[in-house]
């Protein structure tokens, strides 16, 4: 193959993916005056980012006049069991009141408080109203707003592309090759620095809230660089999810539901939230109904009610009653708002639930309660990056977002990801100018790298006979569902891997039918390269971590150890291109970061309160 | 792009569901209406009796004596019907008032829609195919007219202010205070076209729909005016069809009571 | 529970195409493009349609469900008969790229004509202020989602193809959304009449019985902006008023 024959197109930085991190990226790239291009695999405008509901948490305070960082990111570290990255999750909780403010100045709308300014809602794990939320669409204004903005950035989209391998010269990124997926043509893209912004990879379970999407094509392409994962056990069960019909299962409730005084009761019509408060949080969440309907009144002086726990938490409760036999008809526990709210007002401020569970469940949520589950929601893990340049140990390879690691330790709150999108878009963004910059010669693109990521992706297409991509996808799915699930063993980890083995081996033999131009079929066999790398990637972090933390249980290793919160475990490609997976140990955290962790909620408030009078 | 595009067949489509009874609907009840208005504005009788004066007719500019059912001089408002009116055209009262509301639903935002579709088929349906047209050019140029419809809103608040005060005439019946069916008819007639007039889009701009801020200085209580117009914007095209089916029956009433087809039922006995 | 039902799919590129039968399985909950995914595993690897969340908040799976423009992800097939042929074919105002997939391109350049946000400067303390009551009307068009149904279903694309002359529905409530931004301070009117074409809507209303966000897009939208360009460019009073007092012609 002659690669001077393919389109090539040339930028200083490309970005991949175009949800909430990669259009900022993309936005702050062009702002320091990089020529930039964006590479996505949808329409622009469409991608995941678009689901997210509930808001985006920041420490404006609006609504609660005593919020502060410090409170955030106090937050942020409790319900991430003290496994995140302290300094991410300080740079997020400083920043991420002034990308809210960005937001607004270039046009989105949020929801007002009374005074004017931007309204602020309560979600599970944050002390104060903090998400800054339109209804129930906050991530379809994001990403609105960003696209709407972007577009007059002067930076190139390549909307409807795939990008299928990084290229390098020597150690450092050198490029991309992409796949159009209109046509099925193959083009390079060279750039000096390339920024991930990919996503999760929630396609490899069967109950996922995650569209197609979502197939770790960032932790597979990085982990082929050689690039390292890390954290990749915790995957996040959102407690609510739809679980009937069939068809829709795994579909978002938003956490907005129960941030509005939605509640969780089993069969026996009981509120079984009260009785699984963990530990940590018991000083901070009411025991029992009266005080949470004092809380939902407005009494500032009562506790948030146990439904607000973190995402991990209620999922692990929910899972309970089912087991337990007091679950709903179809599988999963009741939400109801239906009896919390005027109709009027759950239609105001919940507007799509309303509509998706008339529309999908035939189900008016004003007048009966819901059925919800756990759904695979997100990826807390993922690719190793630095925390204040968001680059990875490749030179010019980059992440930020949901596929990037560390900002949230072991479970993610609610209304931190669209946070974290903009606050690490953006410093991915400076991190890559910075690189770029610093650069001396620009890299060179290696034609027989070209040549070998074409021939791989064809020779799926060109085989004479094979296995059905969308079948393997099927038994992926039951195998992370049934195996890597919310709560894991040792035994079901290791058959889990045993039977991943037998689909690496299919997957050698699959086969797309038809052409090359926009073939569904095709594009599904290419990502399933993605998807079994991330799946092996999950289940071999997990199998490692002897401990339950966060989104990560297992039954077999009750409770947290103190031993494994000293190590993430990193994962990268071995040398003989097998799975290499290591305990890592953490660095130090600083001083005063791990006061204000560590601290009394009321220590810290007396002393931001003293803090703000001085 | 228009050449890779197929070309537009009219009444092309793919839905198999029944998406042409509005359209019917619209065309068979507009095209009663405008018959019947017509005929009856043609006619110059049979527009008055007991206390109640038909809304096709108010206000009086002119009335001609004599005429079977025609309304008492006092009436009128110029007096007696004019020497110099051409013999040509009919002497008839209505003629010479009935076209200001016409005018009103003619340039009204949602009829213009409903009878493009009804009577123009520019579309006849959604996803259906139009009428072909060398060269659409909407309402850009021979319909550009259609931008004064606060115009014909202007005078069609005055036409309620009349109507309503022909309502409160009909209680008084050669000096005697009472009612009748007439009087019910007469009354709900302003109430109807009163809700259809103020959902007018064009009122609803003017009263704060052209501001981009209701709260701000000097804006004064703009939004609840806003929001009582936009009320019954919503439900323009209901009040249009009440009010405009009204009106006419209205008319049809005074007219077959005048003509002593059937009988008022009334306090004062006639 | 499971039922056999019948569909009829558009299968084909830019040169050719036809309606092709297929079979499948339905169970109880499904909606037209879980049927079509169906049929892809089953018997149809390569048939090519948009979609992405699968919950009517993208707007990517927008096709012509018999002959009506809709979202197949929101379309429950107990909707139709159980007898009734289910007839799926890609949008007509647009081209066809492959079987149900179309090239929506066209949609992204008139949004990249349109001047973007220009918010006043903010208060003192950093922050903006708007009233939630002022802003009601901005969000109910930012619910938009993109599907461009409206844009497929308009007449004025779709029949007159006039995609020179009108920017249709979807970037006329966009438009919208920025004029009637309390924060915003650019002045589009003069566009809006004479580039965007708010005089080729004769509003029908289409797009607005097609909008599966169910915005009031004629009456909210529409409407209103050209209300904006009769004050600037066809009510004689206001026209003799700007004159005699040297009033400027920007409402904000």
């Amino acid at each position: 193959m002659n690669i001077s024959e393919l389109k090539t197109y040339e930028h200083d930085v490309i970005v991949v993916g175009a949800g909430g991190a990669g259009l900022r990226a993309a936005i702050e790239c062009s702002a320091q005056g990089m020529n930039t291009g964006l590479v996505c695999k949808s329409l622009l405008g469409k991608a995941h980012t678009v689901m997210a509901e509930g808001g985006m948490a920041a420490a404006l305070g609006n609504v609660d006049h005593r919020d502060h960082w410090k409170v955030h990111f106090r937050d942020t570290m409790r319900g991430g069991k003290f496994l995140n990255v302290w300094r991410m999750a300080e740079l997020h909780a400083k920043q991420a009141p002034e990308r809210v403010r960005e937001l607004e100045e270039w046009g989105a709308v949020f929801d007002r408080t009374k005074d004017g300014l931007i309204n602020q809602r309560n979600f599970g794990g944050h002390r104060y109203p903090r998400l800054a939320h339109v209804g129930d669409r906050t991530g379809l204004e994001m990403i609105r707003t960003l696209q709407d903005y972007g577009i007059h950035q002067g930076f190139e989209v390549y909307m409807e592309y795939s990008a299928l391998d990084l290229l390098k010269d020597g150690d450092r990124i050198a490029g991309l090759v992409a796949m159009v997926r209109d046509t099925g043509e193959f083009v390079v893209f060279k750039a000096k620095a390339v920024i991930f912004a990919t996503g999760g990879a929630g396609k490899a379970w069967k109950v996922t809230s995650n569209s197609w999407e979502y197939t770790g094509d960032g932790y597979a392409m990085a982990y082929q660089a050689g690039a390292e994962l890390m954290d990749l056990e915790f995957t996040q069960f959102h407690p609510t999810g739809m679980v009937w019909p069939p068809s829709v299962a795994g579909i978002l409730v938003t956490e907005g539901v129960r941030g509005e005084g939605g509640i969780l009761v089993n069969s026996e019509g009981i509120r079984f939230m009260f009785d699984n408060i963990p530990q940590r949080f018991a000083s901070e969440t009411a025991p029992n109904e009266e005080e949470a309907n004092r809380w939902l009144a407005g009494d500032k002086n009562a506790r948030r009610p146990a439904e607000l726990l973190t995402r991990d938490v209620v999922a692990r409760a929910i899972l309970k009653e089912v087991k337990e036999g007091r679950g709903s008809p179809h599988g999963g526990a009741f939400l109801d708002i239906a009896n919390r709210r005027e109709a009027e007002y759950i239609k105001r401020k919940l507007p799509s639930m309303y509509h998706q569970f008339k529309v999908l469940a035939e189900l008016d949520i004003t007048k009966q309660p819901m059925e919800v589950g756990p759904t695979l929601h997100y990826f807390m893990g993922g690719i190793r990056v630095n925390a204040d340049s968001q680059m990875t140990n490749v030179p010019g390879l980059f992440a930020c977002g949901e596929c990037s690691a560390g900002m949230h330790g072991a479970n993610r709150l609610g209304g931190n990801s669209l946070s974290d999108l903009l606050v690490f878009g953006k410093l991915a963004g400076t991190g890559a100018t910075d690189y770029c910059r610093s650069l001396g010669q620009a890299p060179q693109v290696d034609a027989q790298q070209v040549t070998q990521i074409i021939r791989s992706a064809t020779d799926i297409l060109n085989r004479e006979s094979g296995e059905n991509p969308y079948l393997i996808h099927d038994d992926l799915r039951e195998t992370m569902q049934d195996k890597v699930g919310i709560v894991r063993t040792d035994e079901d980890l290791k058959q889990g891997i045993d039977q991943l083995e037998v689909l690496k081996q299919r997957y050698q033999k699959v086969k797309a039918e038809g052409t090359s131009q926009y073939n569904p079929g095709w594009h599904e066999a290419l990502s399933m390269r993605n998807l079994l790398i991330t799946s092996e990637a999950v289940a071999k972090a997990a199998l490692l971590r002897t401990e339950s933390r966060g989104a990560h249980t297992r039954l077999d290793h009750e409770g947290e150890s103190d031993q494994w919160l000293q190590v993430n475990v990193v994962i990268k490609k071995g040398a003989d291109g097998s799975m290499d997976v290591q305990k890592v140990p953490r660095p130090q955290p600083p001083q005063e970061l791990q006061q204000v962790a560590n601290a009394e909620l009321e220590d810290l408030e007396t002393a931001i309160a003293a803090e703000a009078k001085t | 792009m228009a050449e890779i595009l197929p070309r537009t067949i009219f009444l092309e489509r793919q839905r198999s569901d029944t998406w042409w009874i509005e359209p019917v609907l619209v065309l068979l009840g507009l095209g009663a209406f405008i018959v019947y208005a017509t005929w009856a504005a043609f006619q110059g009788d049979h527009y008055y009796t007991v206390s109640y004066l038909s809304p096709f007719y108010s206000p009086l500019i002119y009335v001609k004596s004599g005429v079977a059912g025609s309304a008492p001089l006092w009436h009128s408002l110029l007096g007696e019907w004019p020497s110099w009116w051409p013999s040509y055209l009919p002497a008839s009262p209505a003629f010479l008032i009935l076209m200001f509301p016409g005018l009103f639903r003619f340039t009204c935002y949602y009829y213009r829609g409903a009878y493009y579709k009804a009577f123009a088929a520019t579309p006849p349906g959604c996803a259906v195919g139009a009428v072909p047209q060398k060269n659409y050019k909407g309402e850009t140029f021979l319909l550009i007219f259609q931008n004064l419809h606060r115009y014909a809103l202007y005078v069609a608040i005055i036409y309620l202010f009349i109507l309503t005060a022909d309502a409160v005439a009909s209680f008084i019946y050669e000096g005697t205070l009472g009612f009748g069916v007439g009087t019910l008819v007469l009354l709900l007639n302003p109430v109807f076209l009163g809700l259809y007039t103020l959902g007018c889009h064009s009122l609803r701009h003017l009263v704060g729909g052209r501001k981009d801020c209701f709260s701000c200085a000097g804006s004064g209580p703009i939004n609840g005016v806003y929001r009582k117009v936009s009320w019954m914007n919503r439900h323009h095209k209901l009040f249009a069809w009440v009010s405009l089916i009204w009106v006419g029956l209205s008319d049809a009433y005074v007219r077959l009571v005048s003509m002593g087809i059937i009988t008022d039922w009334n306090t004062w006995g006639i | 529970m499971a039922k056999l039902r019948n569909f009829k799919i558009w299968r084909g590129d830019s040169d050719s195409g036809d309606l092709v039968n297929y079979q499948t399985e339905i169970d109880e909950g499904m909606v037209v493009l879980d049927a079509i995914h169906r049929i892809q595993v089953e018997s149809a690897q390569d048939m090519a349609v948009r979609w992405n969340c699968k919950a009517g908040k993208c707007g990517s799976c927008s096709i012509e469900i018999n002959g009506v423009p809709k979202l197949a992800c929101m379309t429950r097939m107990n909707d139709y008969g159980e007898e009734e042929t289910i007839s799926c074919r890609p949008m007509k105002s647009f081209p066809v790229l492959k079987d149900l997939v179309t090239d929506v391109s066209w949609n992204y350049r008139q949004n990249q004509r349109i001047e973007p946000f220009k918010p006043r400067p903010r208060e003192q303390d950093g922050n903006h202020r708007m009233m939630q009551e002022d802003v009601d009307r901005v969000q109910e068009f930012r619910k938009c989602i993109e599907c461009y149904l409206c844009q497929n279903t308009c007449h004025v694309l779709r029949d007159h193809q006039k995609n020179d002359e009108f920017v249709g529905p979807r970037f006329m409530i966009r438009l919208a959304s920025l004029e009637m931004h309390p924060l915003d301070t650019a002045d589009r009117i003069p566009k809006i009449r004479e580039e965007y074409g708010s005089g080729m809507c004769n509003i029908t209303k289409c797009c607005t019985v097609v909008c599966p966000e169910h915005i009031e897009i004629t009456d909210n939208g529409i409407i209103p902006l050209k209300e904006r360009v009769v004050d600037r460019y066809y009510d004689p009073i206001l026209w003799l008023k700007r004159k005699l007092f040297g009033k400027k012609d920007q409402s904000k």
